[in-house]
């Protein structure tokens, strides 16, 4: 069952590569915020799966809690700043 | 070996709704489009990956917070994005039509703040 958790993250990671072009090349501010949000998502996702794969899931569930939290606080401060400011 | 083959089965599941939304990001022409792609599929997926897990793991204190973090990922994911949704109508990003990309079933060419 580790190899099977090993392959979704190496899936999960190949989807993150794909992602980062529209960080990079994404016309303007809110297609690049969308997009580290998925990021964001995809990251708390494998490091719960990396606690299985080392067999040691009560460490890393805890790191992959505060991952999804600052990833949602990142998120809302980003786009209530936009907002805030205008002329994007 | 059922709790695996279930396990397994929603953690497939998760990761063909990632795959779904990830082509959503990538192939939609406008910024509220690939919204409504990453929205619902990214926190779908997480809730059957998390949730597949959880069934892995067994009834203890690890699948209880592997739990919350679902339900956290549940309410948090949708709030950002009608966050990043407003921010884009209060500075008017204008959105696609047909009219506006020229000839019809063509993506348009992406233009800035789109």
């Amino acid at each position: 069952m580790s190899d099977f958790f090993l392959g979704i993250s190496l899936a999960l990671a190949a989807l993150i590569l794909v992602c980062l072009y529209r960080v990079v090349f994404g016309p303007g501010f809110l297609n690049r915020i969308v997009a580290v949000n998925v990021i964001g998502t995809k990251i708390v996702i494998i490091l719960t799966l990396m606690g299985f794969i080392y067999e040691r899931p009560d460490m890393f569930v805890d790191t992959s809690l505060g991952y999804a939290l600052l990833n949602f606080i990142g998120t809302l401060a980003a786009a209530k700043y936009l907002e805030r400011k205008g002329n994007i | 070996m059922i709790l695996e083959l279930i396990a397994g089965l929603f953690i497939l599941c998760g990761c063909f709704l990632f795959f779904t939304g990830t082509l959503g990001l990538i192939r939609f022409p406008d910024f509220y489009c690939r919204m409504h792609a990453t929205g619902k599929c990214d926190t779908l997926g997480a809730l059957l990956v998390l949730v597949g897990l959880a069934v892995y793991n067994g009834f203890n204190l690890v699948s209880l917070k592997i739990i919350f973090i679902s339900v956290f990922i549940f309410l948090a994911n949708p709030t950002a994005t009608h966050a990043i949704g407003r921010a884009g109508l209060v500075n008017r990003v204008a959105p696609w039509t047909k009219e506006s990309s020229g000839r019809t079933g063509e993506l348009p060419s992406q233009e800035k703040g789109r």
